[in-house]
């Protein structure tokens, strides 16, 4: 397995006949924590679909690790999905869907083994959710659920994690836990891709951001690319940059996207 | 005459042996799958299977084939047509639902109004006629349940993964629309056991409502369908005795026993955060 944990090469989606994401060409260098901002509307979820191959494509590859998108390529890719993909009726435990993670690499007619239940236990471990294991997940916290997800993603043995808004409707202290949480399996060697509204976090935490608005506007370094014109471009009439006592907040539409 | 023998009497006759192990087995079936239906919301598309296969059943019937396969083959071509007419994305799976079912079961009705005489036999079908079940309807039964949970057993984490959160299972390998129309499979043969036993009308009530009351009871997907089965089976024992003794309608008996078992769970557990939310809707959790 060689190549960027990401090589994504001339991806472009449309929605009824309208370009949703257009020409997106990029890599991601294995172990890097990338952060995705942009409008909404602006093509971040498409992309990230776009990337697992769950939304067709009009054009454009995916390689990761260097490798095209197949059944066992897409094991290294764990993903963490919005709140509202999931079917929170179902009664399962944190440790069911932990566990959901070996499933994948499961053959048929086969049971989990001891080894497939360690591993569950391990990620809830790494994620710090071993006391809520028993849990049914639909009753723990928003940001305890995302934890949750990324325990299936690290039992899976994923060596990318997407993340689609994961502190979307979480609250300050335990989004701040999920990015350090984030950073620490950076550390472990995990490359990281997450969408999110939190410009903050990003010009914080993350060694790449990614400014997107249907096309790639800006990737680098936060500082490089968080500039006041890139965001102006990205989006475009809609944010408002505010520059109070030295730190850059980002107001949308009047909502506040959190200031440094 | 004591309880015992209250009990034991209706067993000496062939058709009330039947009538019992038919029933019950239909009950433990439609449980284990209404658990999926009542979580992913199927009970309307599971409802229109139903209705959809008595269009096979009056078409077996005239022209002299097995109904359990007419009705099958019904049920199955209903759900790949609702599934090929909502992919296209023109037309809401809602009204793909509503047109299709209503369109075969009328080309039943159809059929059936050019056959005089045998229509008695063909309304059992529809209301259900658990008494008048043959030796052969109940292998039939046997051989479609022992198939259905067989797949069941296979797929049962692949359904559940799927179910719970199709989006991640999809991403991670998993052939999460194979597994769809697998579960419409499994439902429209669940449906086809049941129709005998309850009635085309009545089936639906038996795949979601011991399932709903075993939602409310339990808090692991495993133990609900466990739960589910065991209240059909006795819904269904209660029912067919009480069909034998006030001398009604034994499908009907089946589900009203179900019906008010969900009412007193209901009743008894109250608890608001145990609403089942529209899936895809407002999953905000607590």
């Amino acid at each position: 397995m060689t190549g960027p944990a990401l090589q994504i090469d001339d991806l472009s989606v449309a929605y009824n006949s309208r370009w949703a994401l257009e020409g997106a060409t990029f890599s991601v260098p294995r172990g890097a924590m990338l952060g995705v901002v942009g409008p909404n509307g602006g093509g971040k979820s498409t992309m990230v679909k776009a990337l697992l191959g769950l939304v067709p494509a009009q054009r454009g590859t995916v390689r990761v690790l260097g490798q095209r998108l197949d059944r066992r390529v897409r094991r290294l890719v764990g993903y963490v999905p919005q709140q509202d993909e999931v079917n929170w009726n179902f009664p399962v435990s944190a440790f069911d869907v932990v566990l959901m993670g070996r499933l994948p690499a499961l053959k048929l007619f086969r049971r989990y083994s001891a080894r497939d239940r360690e591993m569950a236990r391990k990620a809830l471990e790494t994620v710090g959710m071993s006391h809520v294991s028993d849990a049914r997940i639909r009753e723990l916290s928003g940001g305890q659920q995302q934890r949750v997800f990324l325990a299936r993603a690290l039992a899976q043995e994923a060596e990318v994690l997407l993340l689609d808004e994961p502190v979307s409707g979480v609250d300050a202290p335990s989004q701040r836990e999920i990015f350090e949480l984030l950073r620490r399996l950076q550390d472990a060697g995990k490359t990281i891709v997450v969408t999110t509204h939190d410009l903050s976090s990003v010009a914080e935490r993350f060694d790449l951001a990614m400014l997107l608005n249907r096309k790639v506007v800006g990737l680098g370094r936060p500082d490089d690319v968080l500039t006041e014109e890139l965001l102006n471009e990205t989006y475009e009439s809609r944010l408002m940059i505010l520059n109070i006592e030295g730190r850059t907040v980002a107001v949308e539409h009047g909502r506040h996207l959190g200031g440094g | 005459m004591d309880f015992l023998e209250q009990v034991l009497e209706p067993l000496q006759f062939g058709f009330m042996q039947r009538g019992l192990a038919a029933s019950v087995l239909v009950a433990v079936i439609c449980g284990i799958l209404g658990g999926f239906v009542v979580l992913k919301g199927l009970a309307f598309i599971g409802d229109a299977l139903a209705h959809a296969s008595f269009g096979g059943v009056a078409l077996a019937f005239v022209l002299g084939f097995n109904i359990y396969l007419g009705a099958f083959v019904f049920a199955l071509a209903t759900a790949l047509g609702i599934g090929a007419i909502t992919r296209r994305g023109r037309v809401s799976s809602d009204t793909a639902i509503g047109v299709l079912f209503s369109g075969t079961f009328a080309f039943g009705i159809l059929i059936i109004s050019r056959v005089d005489g045998y229509t008695t036999d063909l309304f059992g079908y529809l209301f259900g006629d658990v008494l008048s079940i043959t030796a052969s309807d109940l292998w039939t039964i046997l051989i479609l349940g022992v198939v259905v949970l067989l797949l069941v057993a296979v797929f049962y984490r692949q359904l559940i993964f799927v179910g719970f959160d199709p989006t991640v299972a999809a991403a991670a390998g998993l052939r999460a629309g194979a597994l769809n129309y697998l579960l419409l499979a499994l439902l429209g043969a669940t449906i086809v056991t049941a129709i005998q036993a309850v009635g085309i009308v009545l089936v639906v009530a038996l795949l979601v409502t011991p399932a709903a009351t075993a939602y409310l009871i339990t808090r692991r997907f495993h133990h609900m369908i466990a739960a589910s089965s065991g209240i059909g089976a006795v819904c269904a024992v209660l029912g067919i005795y009480l069909s034998y003794y006030l001398n009604v309608a034994s499908g009907a008996a089946i589900i009203l026993v179900a019906t008010t078992l969900f009412l007193i769970t209901l009743a008894l557990t109250g608890l608001p955060d145990k609403a089942i939310e529209p899936e895809g809707g407002e999953g905000e959790p607590v």
